[in-house]
């Protein structure tokens, strides 16, 4: 179908701040009391804006999706602020301790809700699925793959651009060892890295918008889904944390400094 | 002992690195098997080391980002039975392997650092800040999936743990490439430097914006002492140098012996990338800079000049 609408949902993940300390606490969990949206999805989140903005003819949402405890909600009220259309949370006491295999489970039952749920003007909507390259605190970026096999979608990792054409998506991506410019049908998964584009701030205007935009919140028994079909795969058993690093030796160079790394490195046998 | 599947998502001639460090990894766990998504000709010539078994192959070559591939990974885990399946935490290999653990409705574990014989993984996690164990959940009889990060072991190791043995032979899967869905408009190679791969590299020079355009000095230096070459988002974004050479959070992650870092300010997200070097050197105009909180040695100066005066010490004393 040519110009279907299109419904973009994008995965915002609320993640402690990674300028401050971050730690585990004493259930070998990280510590999620505070928490800001994290800064690698805002280019996900940006470059659906983008896509939106640039689709004339085509009926674009914006719907931003969060899975995470109480607090999360703040990352979807950001990412309203930033420009997205409506938001959802899945929260849920039995997600705590989520891995990979977990948290895929969880999204997929949310994402085919949130699509589900979706009324457009113009059609039956196609969705895409954009997620951050990685998540800021586990880093491992297999979520999207997951998530894409468990909703039998396409999936595309590392995308440094995006451009929409009216039956598919044009990615390109950085592979290993080549770059890459594909073309992915909906519906699809695509992580989105930070070279794709520059974030926008929200401005006045756009918070004000923001209060006005829905937000619903859902629990796993919304999703129909089970705490046992959510029990995570893997456990972490221990958490040690590494002893910080300490300033060394820091000299002024007054002439000689090349010098005196050089005798450094020979000192510490590094040459 | 375990029977392991390692999976190589691309070999070439010969194997990399990284791919011999992954089969020395493997051995320590049991016999090991190998299944390949690209490849040209015959690629078990490369593969001709002592203990490693069957060489799966699908009809053709897969090349990433093919989805076929999760397809030949879940036949070979059905042909030999791995306990264990393992990757490098390379992107292309995580998707794959990413898929594979949903297939066989199993966890994995990514970036791992060491897996011991009772499968606990050990990783360094909150950007280097912690280490942690971890292992399937308990009662679980599935394998497990898991990749490892490279430079996990030493290179003197790695030659010490393999030897050469008979070109295994390759076996040959019913998997085809699959249809549509995403196709593949074009392909360009990443220029390969002849400098070491900076995730492999021992040591690691990189340069930030205060190399100001000029990238010659730290090349030079680099190749001084057999280093990697690296950068920093500024540097990076500013085009002095391609992308491949950031290091960072959205970068490469190293965790050379040496890391020399060279007009860099030591933002949190350059640190997360190379904090847990062996020793940092570092040199920077001002000294209120963060990357002095963590530096070893550091050298508050110009480095248009401290590096230069390095490259000639170092000339002069191999004589
Ligand atoms: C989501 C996200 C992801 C990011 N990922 C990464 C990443 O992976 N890697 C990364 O590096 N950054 C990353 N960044 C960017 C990071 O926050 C910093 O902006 C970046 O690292 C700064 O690079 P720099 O230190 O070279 O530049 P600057 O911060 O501009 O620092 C330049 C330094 O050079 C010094 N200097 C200038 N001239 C000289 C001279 N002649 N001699 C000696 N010293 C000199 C200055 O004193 C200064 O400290 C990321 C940012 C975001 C938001």
């Amino acid at each position: 179908m040519v110009n279907a609408p299109l419904h973009i949902i994008t995965l915002v993940k609320w993640v402690p701040d990674a300028q401050l300390e971050r730690r585990y606490n004493a259930e070998a969990r990280i510590d999620r009391s505070e928490g800001v949206l994290s800064e690698l999805d805002e280019y996900p989140l940006e470059a659906a804006l983008q896509l939106r903005e640039a689709a004339a003819d085509r009926e674009v949402r914006v719907t931003a999706l969060t899975m995470g405890p109480a607090g999360s909600s703040t990352a979807v009220k950001k990412a309203l602020q930033i420009g997205a259309d409506d938001g959802y949370q899945l929260t849920d006491d039995a997600l705590i301790g989520a891995d990979i295999w977990a948290t895929s489970v969880a999204l997929k039952a949310a994402v085919e809700a949130v699509a589900g749920a979706a009324e457009f003007e113009s059609g039956e909507p196609e969705y895409l699925v954009l997620t951050g390259m990685a998540s800021e605190e586990g880093e491992s970026g297999a979520v999207p793959a997951q998530l894409a096999e468990r909703l039998g979608a396409h999936v595309v990792t590392y995308a440094t651009g995006l451009e929409l054409e009216p039956e598919r998506l044009i990615v390109t991506r950085s592979g290993g060892t080549e770059s890459q410019k594909v073309a992915v049908r909906m519906p699809a998964v695509v992580s989105v890295t930070d070279q794709a584009n520059d974030p926008r701030y929200p401005n006045f205007k756009a918070i004000m918008a923001a209060k006005k935009k829905p937000l619903t919140r859902f629990s796993l028994a919304d999703l129909g889904l089970r705490a046992e079909e959510v029990t995570a795969k893997v456990r972490v058993l221990s958490t040690q944390a590494r002893p910080a690093r300490t300033a060394g030796e820091i000299i002024t160079d007054e002439g000689d400094a090349g010098l005196k790394i050089v005798e450094f490195l020979a000192k510490e046998r590094l040459l | 002992m375990s029977n392991v599947l390692v999976f190589f998502d691309v070999l070439g001639e010969t194997l990399s690195f990284t791919q011999r460090e992954l089969i020395a990894q493997a051995q320590s766990l049991g016999e090991v098997h190998i299944a390949i998504g690209a490849y040209q000709g015959d690629p078990t010539p490369a593969l001709a080391i002592s203990g490693v078994g069957e060489v799966y192959l699908a009809e053709a070559s897969l090349p990433a980002p093919e989805v076929a591939v999760v397809d030949l990974l879940e036949t070979a885990v059905a042909e030999c039975g791995a306990e264990v399946i393992l990757g490098s935490s390379t992107a292309d290999v995580t998707d794959a392997l990413a898929r594979l653990a949903v297939r066989l409705d199993t966890g994995i574990i990514c970036s791992i650092a060491a897996l011991t014989g009772e499968l606990l993984a050990t990783k360094s996690e909150l950007a280097g800040s912690y280490t942690t164990v971890s292992q399937l959940a308990p009662g679980l009889s599935r394998p497990l999936i898991a990749t490892f990060r490279p430079n996990s072991l030493d290179p003197q190791r790695v030659d010490a743990l393999l030897d050469a043995g008979d070109q295994p032979d390759g076996t040959v899967l019913p998997v085809r490439p699959s249809q549509g869905g995403v196709e593949v408009l074009h392909r360009e190679a990443l220029k390969v430097s002849a400098r070491p791969a900076l995730a492999e590299a021992r040591v690691v020079v990189a340069g930030g914006r205060g190399v100001d355009g000029d990238f010659t000095p730290l090349e030079e230096l680099a190749d001084e002492l057999g280093a990697g070459l690296g950068a920093s988002r500024a540097a990076t974004d500013a085009g002095w140098i391609e992308h491949a050479a950031q290091v960072g959070q959205t970068g490469v992650t190293v965790s050379p012996q040496l890391y020399i870092s060279a007009g860099i300010s030591g933002a949190v997200q350059q640190r997360s990338g190379m904090q847990t070097a062996g020793t940092i050197v570092a040199i920077n105009k001002d000294e209120d800079a963060p990357v002095f909180e963590i530096a070893d040695f550091g050298v508050v100066g110009d480095l248009h000049e401290v590096i230069p005066q390095m490259i000639e010490e170092l000339r002069r004393r191999k004589g």
